[in-house]
């Protein structure tokens, strides 16, 4: 690596237009979000910059902050999830036969590569009252009930008088649901790339040891796959807790997350200083769920040393 | 499968397979149903009555959905061109040159990866419409406002790409070079270029998927007259399931699925040629 006096014109001429566009296309409109979010509302789009506070007084309103709340617990479970069924799959893909380990990999990538929205849309065709999910359990009462009629049971309407749909869409679950759906990929790669990296005799050292298979599992094998949890936790709760298209085609009208209501303050509510503060308190919340593993990296890298 | 289950064969454990069977049929249900309905002959779109192409006729007859369909690739090529230079130059940059604020620049240029999309969607919405950006320009002049904001979000990934990529050079071949009197321009063009070109072409596939796949961003920076496929589907969604949106959603997923794995493939076959070159 060279020092850019050497060659200043190479390093202008390679450094200039990328930074341009990057202050001109990014820094510059987020700057405008941050100052935005200091104005008050005059009248209905005028808006001035008073270096007012009130925005983001109004973000710690019951209203919002329940909304905050819900967002976390929402991004919270989703983690939790994809970890308890991501962990498994990692697992799994490690200790498996070679040959099958990139296919089982590919099989895991594949969904990540189709269009968000798509598969959003496909998860609703399936759990709507009229999808694939209550087709399914409709089919198995009508034969449930074939079966109490050969019995002779039919006349007690034992399983109701008729199906009743699950309610399966349109609420908190169907959220959470689809955030698991979206993000456990980001779960599954950096567990499994830290579990590729586990030195399998330490495993079979505590095995020889006397240790249970459970107890070698929560001994040895999730402290030692640590790092790849963190960072796997972190790649899934970021992404869902700013997540805008799953709580707006999945929830109900109390499943609303940060995001949904940072677009109806820009689109519907037209109050954007409003929207500005609450979009900038997403971004310290990123900010600081970041800041958190960068923290951790770096306190397990000076053990490292140490 | 006689041989008894040994203790780190974890693959054949029941409760493994049991969580594998459910994640994958969770993960490709979704996705399976709605292609194989999108070739069934009824609107109900439960019940299997036949294989029919004819959704996929109206999905081409309609043609709001085929202007958006070819916004968005006019949209994702255009971007990717521009996002290949940034992020090949912003990559070159930090691979080559030490120089003060160096570590707070790249955690700058790493930004429009990390801040969430609805924050960037809200931040693009608040610049154009501030500035006044015409938003009633001839196409694709139209389409600029989505364009630039497509850039600034895919050509940091571009950066990340082609820098693991550089990590592979050996400076020698560039001193190499310039002993041999090339200049700097030539340098780059006949030794970095042709090296880096996997690279490249990785990070334009990645720079296309992820514009055309982009919701949130093009839904702040789109306006009535410059809907693309995604927003155009999402305006279709929020009212029904419909078998047209099954088949549109079904080519697009074919369109990016073997993007991706061109990518991947020529990826892998750069890699197979350096080892060769290599062993």
């Amino acid at each position: 690596m060279e020092s850019w006096r050497r060659n200043p014109l190479v390093f202008w001429v390679t450094g200039l237009p990328p930074t341009a566009w990057l202050l001109l296309f990014f820094l510059v409109p987020l700057a405008l979000v941050w100052v935005l979010s200091f104005a008050e509302l005059r009248g209905v789009v005028e808006m001035e910059v008073t270096g007012t506070f009130a925005n983001y007084v109004r973000a710690l309103d019951p209203l919002y902050l329940q909304i905050f709340g819900k967002s976390f617990v929402f991004a919270g479970l989703t983690t939790l999830v994809s970890l308890v069924f991501g962990f498994p799959v990692a697992l799994a893909i490690v200790f498996a036969p070679r040959r099958w380990r990139a296919v089982l990999l590919l099989l895991v990538i594949l969904p990540f590569w189709t269009n968000l929205l798509i598969r959003t849309y496909a998860l609703i065709a399936v759990l709507r009252t009229r999808g694939f999910v209550n087709f399914t359990l409709e089919w198995f009462w009508e034969k449930a009930n074939a079966v109490l009629s050969l019995l002779g049971l039919g006349s007690f309407q034992l399983l109701g008088e008729r199906f009743e749909p699950l309610e399966l869409l349109y609420n908190n679950t169907a959220v959470v649901i689809g955030l698991v759906y979206v993000h456990l990929p980001f779960m599954v790669l950096p567990l499994y790339a830290s579990l590729e990296k586990l030195d399998r005799s330490l495993i079979e050292a505590a095995l020889d040891l006397g240790a249970s298979q459970f107890r070698a599992f929560a001994t040895v094998v999730v402290p030692l796959a640590l790092p790849g949890i963190i960072s796997g936790a972190i790649l899934v709760f970021i992404p869902a807790l700013g997540s805008f298209l799953t709580p707006d085609l999945l929830g109900g009208t109390d499943s609303q997350m940060i995001a949904n209501v940072i677009e109806r303050q820009f689109k519907s509510a037209n109050d954007w200083p409003f929207g500005s503060a609450l979009s900038f308190l997403l971004m310290y919340l990123t900010f600081g769920a970041l800041a958190l593993r960068a923290l951790y990296t770096r306190r397990t890298a000076g053990q490292g040393r140490a | 499968m006689a041989t008894p289950i040994g203790p780190l064969d974890y693959t054949r454990r029941l409760w493994v397979r049991l969580t594998l069977l459910v994640v994958f049929v969770f993960l490709y249900a979704p996705i399976a149903t709605l292609i194989a309905f999108s070739f069934n002959d009824s609107r109900r779109n439960i019940v299997w009555n036949g294989f029919t192409l004819k959704y996929y006729e109206k999905a081409l007859g309609n043609e709001g959905l085929i202007e958006a369909f070819a916004n968005s690739l006019t949209i994702a090529v255009l971007s990717t061109l521009v996002s290949i230079v940034l992020g090949a130059l912003v990559a070159v940059l930090l691979w080559r040159f030490r120089f003060p604020g160096k570590a707070g620049y790249e955690g700058v240029v790493a930004l429009p990866i990390v801040i969430p999309e609805i924050c960037m969607g809200v931040a693009m919405l608040a610049f154009f419409s501030r500035i006044g950006w015409p938003s009633d320009m001839v196409w694709p002049f139209n389409l600029s406002a989505i364009i630039i904001a497509h850039v600034s979000f895919s050509f940091p990934f571009v950066a990340v790409v082609v820098r693991a990529r550089l990590e592979g050079f050996n400076r020698e071949l560039a001193e190499a070079a310039q002993d041999l009197g090339a200049t700097e321009w030539q340098v780059f063009r006949d030794v970095m270029i042709p090296f880096l070109r996997p690279g490249l072409v990785a990070g334009g596939m990645l720079a296309f998927t992820l514009s055309l796949d982009d919701f949130v961003i093009t839904f702040f920076t789109s306006g009535p007259n410059t809907v693309t496929f995604p927003v155009k589907v999402y305006s279709m969604v929020r009212f029904s399931v419909t078998p047209e949106v099954n088949a549109a959603s079904t080519v697009l997923i074919v369109v990016t699925v073997v993007m991706t794995a061109a990518a991947l493939w020529m990826q892998h076959r750069a890699g197979m040629k350096a080892e060769e070159a290599a062993g």
